[in-house]
């Protein structure tokens, strides 16, 4: 599967090395543009779109119909986002994005080229969060609204869910170290786009955000 | 190891077997009460085979089954349990076929018994109000499977004395369970976060946002779970989650913990999980080949 890569500005996905990057050939006539403003480079391309098995645009919070039409687009177009959690580093996980007028020969190539770069693919459509924020979002302000309230000490909570369920980390920890205020940025933009209170933002992670903002003004004003 | 103590377990379901075991390879004297003596003799088949494999597995001595197995005492009467240091309830969910046990056992048992209820969803101060000791009444919410998972959530009721959940943790503690302190609000914590979550991956499953397939995949890659949402909710059964979420819901009102109306449906096909052959996944001798 010969593809290149159309890079446009940083890539949250792909933001060091990596098998997919040097698997690409300048002769390749599938695309995937990444960064974070592939978006715009794919509407501006001079590329030919027509003949490529596939073209995928990285997608940041939001939907590939942003990019394509919803009803009767581009059948080789798709979306995707390697999950990653605020400053964690990328996982292995890639979320491809489809419409329902997807071609499944543009959809199986796009896999086959994230797979043959040891990437694992799930299929979604589109819908704002994919498979993992539309999950995870309220489950992480409902764990830190829960300890706002004193259902037990973070620890406590922690252990609870990884001794009850084998999770590899609780969810307080995860945050904390991944970064509180990018759970905020996340959320906050899933509560704008689906309208559900479960995604509306925690206390604690809006005063992350607060505080890494204000934080940064300061140093803006050392400088 | 404390031979000297009783613990006694009333109800020889899945929990309740698993909660003996527990107690009798700490040591502890053991007495499981039920109403059925077939079942009774099924739950010590259980646990003796479950104990064999422990030896085979190596985490026994050889011959220690046999010793801990000594250890058990299976009885219909409730009159064997006069002698428990502690009580565990792990029968069925329902606040009146707890508080009828508890008042035979408040009548049975001495003064000195700590009462504890192995429930996941009612109110600990609600089982407790009908025991007659209220101040030395606990919740011990244990892990399925009992004798592999070491988490036991523990909450005092409104009117339990500091006293009585000292005695009660470090009896736990004595059990090999690692207990977790938490207040006694609906689900404590491990069903609180975990119901709906899973109401949540259902939705998502209805709303057609992925494959059930591709979700489990998806959670399993990003989050490092050992088992994906659907394979887990698959091994509780939809029969289940219905009454999780009804417990929850019934008393939070939120919205999350509403029962997703695919759990109904898919109750009404037929599909309750791992336990019919097929729910979100589908099953041939419990293996997986397909969504």
């Amino acid at each position: 599967m010969s593809y290149q890569i159309i890079a446009a500005g940083d890539s949250q996905s792909f933001p060091d090395k990596h098998a997919l990057i040097d698997q690409a050939d300048s002769k390749g006539t599938s695309l995937l543009y990444i960064g974070q403003d592939a978006a715009e480079a794919f509407a501006n391309s001079v590329f030919d779109h027509e003949a490529a098995a596939f073209i995928a645009i990285e997608l940041g919070n939001e939907c590939l119909g942003v990019h394509i039409d919803d009803d009767n687009g581009p059948q080789n177009v798709l979306g995707f986002a390697r999950f990653r959690l605020g400053d964690d580093p990328p996982t292995k996980l890639v979320e491809l994005v489809r419409k329902p007028y997807t071609s499944a020969q543009a959809l199986a190539a796009a896999r086959a080229a994230f797979e043959a770069a040891g990437l694992v693919v799930a299929v979604c459509h589109d819908f704002p969060g994919r498979i993992l924020n539309k999950l995870i979002r309220p489950y992480y302000n409902a764990a830190l609204r829960r300890l706002d309230e004193g259902l037990a000490s973070a620890n406590d909570m922690d252990m609870t869910l990884r001794l009850g369920l084998g999770y590899p980390d609780g969810p307080i920890a995860l945050l904390n170290r991944s970064g509180l205020h990018h759970h905020f940025e996340v959320t906050q933009d899933l509560y704008e786009q689906l309208g559900q209170e479960a995604y509306a933002p925690a206390r604690r992670a809006r005063n992350a955000w607060l505080k890494q903002n204000l934080l940064i003004e300061d140093d803006d004003a050392a400088a | 190891m404390n031979a000297k103590q009783t613990i006694g377990i009333v109800g020889c379901g899945t929990m309740g077997t698993g909660i003996a075991i527990v107690a009798a390879r700490a040591g502890f004297k053991t007495r499981i009460y039920d109403l059925k003596s077939e079942s009774l003799e099924n739950a010590r088949k259980q646990a003796a085979a479950f104990l064999k494999k422990s030896v085979e597995r190596g985490k026994l001595a050889e011959g220690e089954d046999a010793l801990i197995m000594g250890q058990f005492l299976t009885t219909t009467s409730i009159q064997d349990f006069s002698d428990c240091d502690l009580v565990i309830e792990a029968v069925f969910e329902d606040l009146k076929v707890k508080h009828a046990i508890f008042k035979q056992l408040n009548d049975v048992c001495p003064s000195y018994t700590i009462f504890a209820s192995n429930t996941s969803t009612i109110s600990i101060t609600e089982i407790a109000g009908g025991t007659g000791r209220d101040d030395r009444f606990v919740g011990m919410h244990f892990c399925l499977p009992a004798q592999l998972m070491k988490l036991v959530e523990m909450s005092p009721g409104m009117n339990t004395s500091d006293e009585t959940f000292d005695k009660a943790w470090k009896l736990c503690e004595a059990l090999g369970q690692r207990p977790v302190r938490t207040r006694d609000t609906p689900g404590f914590i491990l069903n609180y976060f975990l119901v709906p979550w899973h109401n949540d991956v259902i939705n998502l499953v209805d709303q057609g946002v992925a494959e059930p397939a591709d979700i489990d995949l998806a959670v399993k890659t990003a989050l490092g779970y050992p088992l994906g949402p659907l394979e887990l909710l698959d091994m509780v059964g939809m029969d289940t989650q219905l009454l999780l979420c009804e417990a929850l819901h019934g008393v939070t009102n939120e919205p999350r913990a509403a029962c997703p109306p695919l759990v109904k449906r898919m109750i009404g096909a037929g599909r309750l999980g791992r336990k019919t052959g097929k729910g979100f996944h589908t099953y041939d001798s419990n293996k997986i080949f397909g969504a």
